[in-house]
């Protein structure tokens, strides 16, 4: 087992939601006491529905938020405080990628400008080296230095995504945060970006934290895959293992839902109601009132994370339990 | 089954650039047809133009029969009978797609009395029972709630419930579900193949998703660049796609079981509809084009029993089909 890079305990975050104008404020648990460990040079899939926290996960591990409780560390080290030089040298360490691309380019700059950006924000280099990093950082991602002097504008989505990922790359990170990088790509280019991450990984020994809401893509890029409900992890596991065998009902179901060529809808679960509101969160395990499985227990207890086996977690009384009950 | 819809040779051209080509699409009584294809190949486009929902200044071409009769550049007071009545449309952002500021019942009933003869307590009625028949829990109260007092699959259940007030004969879905959660995405493709199940009702499901089409249509057909490249039952097409763009699309799609490969990527990027190339659209991004493909545009031709396929260089991969039938 490789060392881990990123190890991340316990992490809490709510945030204070008003229900219209006079309404009294309630807490959202957007993220409840989530526990990650990525090992280096290994890619973490984070999958679930909106609403189930992923991308707040991702925020608080690169420290663009800070958790209410719990901690992060990096390489054995706790985050630097944000603000402070110590915070800056590590932020060039840890870049994130965003779903969609036009929204994280300036309009009004060639793409070549914004690729050096970190370069000169973080001083790296002298202004000759920049320039020949930007041309390096364009051929790494299968662009000409044409397309470098282009605006936005006139490139395509996949194109732009290419941008984006050159200039997260220029600081050299070790860690990269993905946030759905290609769910707004059309297949064919989401297959060639898919890609692209993969070789890049591969040569840069790179880090990822890959969040996405597309079962197919998580399992092409990631080495271990964890399913979020409702801001707690529900089943992590090893990515060609959890969607061929999910234990979770959660995880079946979503697997279930994954329509597949060539397979008809013959036995799908279908989840009867909608995902529940962050805001009223049910008592005991948050999947009960949609869970096909449901027992009693569910609805008071919180099922706790525990191993079921090779490196399987499961947070679920009726995998779980028959040890629990041993135990006690 | 007898037809219902037949399209032929229609085409589109918004200022003088072509976004379709010459589509030819043809649906029976009671048929899901899946189409798919990459954003901007011309999905859409297709049933807008059919329905003379596009603007003023787009350039139609063709003809689209409905049970025989010319539906395009119809007068508009023929359309609007077919517009809802036989023929309804649901979209992809459903919550755009209601009043903000009128109730759901407000909406349901002005559905239902343009084109059903219901009046009074009679329209009240049937706006309830659409709206228990799509799965909307407590249908009574909910009736007089306000479209953001759904969550996102509710809504698009709402529309759904819209769309059937007119008793259509068919159904254009355009991305239903692609705004929604894997989950409710399930129940919302459940829900639309009861109501066509019970409403003996044919449907076009637009999606770029090929599961998605392919679990829920008999046939498929596949666009690209403002064509159809690829028309097949779904089991054949995705068990043996023979138009290299159709092969080239599944094998982009990672698989969700058995060993990891690496995707094989369709290199380059869609043709720019204002400089399309000459001959075949697809030829640039073709591995197997020749120099034939930058000739002539390849029509679509039929391949097999119910198969029509557009590549002069299909006629390899027919052959290795019709071998494997033979033996």
């Amino acid at each position: 087992m490789r060392p881990p890079l990123v190890e991340v305990s316990a992490i809490s975050r709510s945030y204070a939601m008003r229900s219209g104008m006079f309404g009294r404020a309630t807490a959202v648990h957007a993220v409840d006491g989530v526990s990650l460990t990525i090992a280096k040079g290994e890619t973490l899939g984070l999958v679930g529905e909106s609403g189930s926290g992923k991308s707040t996960t991702g925020r608080i591990v690169l420290g663009l938020e800070p958790p209410d409780s719990g901690d992060v560390r990096f390489e054995g080290r706790p985050m630097a405080a944000p603000g402070t030089a110590a915070w800056r040298a590590q932020r060039a360490r840890m870049q994130m990628i965003f779903q969609d691309p036009l929204g994280a380019l300036d309009r009004r700059l060639p793409v070549a400008v914004q690729i050096r950006e970190p370069l000169d924000i973080h001083g790296l280099g002298t202004p000759a080296e920049r320039e020949d990093r930007v041309r390096e950082l364009l051929r790494a991602v299968e662009l000409t230095p044409a397309h470098g002097a282009r605006y936005p504008g006139a490139l395509s989505g996949g194109q732009r995504q290419r941008v984006v990922l050159a200039r997260a790359l220029a600081t050299k990170p070790d860690f990269l945060v993905c946030d759905e990088p290609v769910s707004a790509l059309d297949v064919s280019i989401q297959a060639q970006v898919v890609n692209l991450l993969c070789d890049l990984q591969a040569q840069l020994s790179l880090t990822l934290l890959f969040i996405s809401h597309d079962l197919r893509v998580v399992r092409q890029i990631s080495n271990v895959v964890a399913v979020m409900y409702l801001g707690r992890i529900v089943e992590i596991g090893s990515a060609d293992d959890l969607f061929a065998r999910p234990e979770h009902p959660y995880t079946q179901a979503l697997v279930s839902a994954s329509p597949a060529p060539g397979r008809r809808s013959a036995g799908r679960i279908v989840l009867s109601g909608d995902p529940p509101n962050p805001a009223a969160r049910p008592n005991g395990c948050a999947f009960h009132p949609r869970c096909p499985r449901a027992v009693p227990r569910c609805a008071s207890e919180v099922p706790a994370l525990l191993a079921v086996g090779g490196n399987r977690q499961v947070a679920c009384h009726l995998v779980t339990g028959a040890e629990t009950r041993d135990a006690a | 089954m007898t037809q219902l819809i037949a399209i032929a040779g229609l085409s589109v051209a918004f200022s003088g650039v072509p976004v379709l080509r010459g589509v030819d699409l043809a649906l029976q009584k009671g048929e899901a047809l899946g189409l798919v294809g990459e954003s901007g190949s011309g999905k859409s486009v297709t049933w807008l133009a059919a329905l003379g929902l596009l603007p003023r200044h787009a350039q139609v071409a063709g003809s689209v029969r409905l049970d025989g009769r010319e539906i395009l550049g119809a007068p508009s007071a023929e359309l609007d009978h077919v517009r809802g009545g036989r023929i309804a449309m649901i979209f992809q952002d459903p919550a755009s797609a209601l009043n903000p500021v009128l109730t759901i019942r407000k909406q349901l009933c002005e559905a239902l009395a343009l084109h059903r003869d219901l009046s009074g307590e009679a329209v009240k009625a049937e706006a309830r029972r659409l709206l228990d028949l799509v799965g909307i829990p407590d249908a009574a109260r909910r009736l007089s709630a306000y479209p953001h007092e759904f969550s996102g699959g509710q809504v698009q259940r709402v529309m759904i419930a819209m769309a059937l007030a007119g008793n259509p004969d068919l159904l254009i879905a355009d991305e239903p579900t692609t705004a929604l959660d894997a989950t409710i995405q399930a129940q919302i493709l459940e829900l639309l193949s009861l109501v066509r199940r019970e409403m003996g009702m044919a449907m076009v499901l637009i999606s770029h998703d090929l599961g998605v089409v392919a679990e829920n249509c008999d046939r498929v057909a596949v666009m690209y660049a403002g064509r159809i490249v690829e028309a097949a039952p779904s089991n054949q097409l995705f068990a043996d796609p023979v138009h290299p763009y159709a092969q080239g699309l599944i094998g982009a799609l990672p698989p969700l079981d058995g060993p990891r490969r690496r995707l094989t990527a369709i290199p380059g990027t869609v043709p720019d509809p204002a400089h399309m190339p000459s001959g075949c659209a697809y030829a640039p991004r073709c591995a197997l084009a020749g120099e034939s493909c930058g000739l002539a545009a390849p029509t679509l031709a039929p391949i097999a029993d119910d198969r029509s396929v557009a590549c002069v260089r299909a006629e390899a991969s027919r052959r290795a089909v019709l071998g494997m039938a033979a033996e």
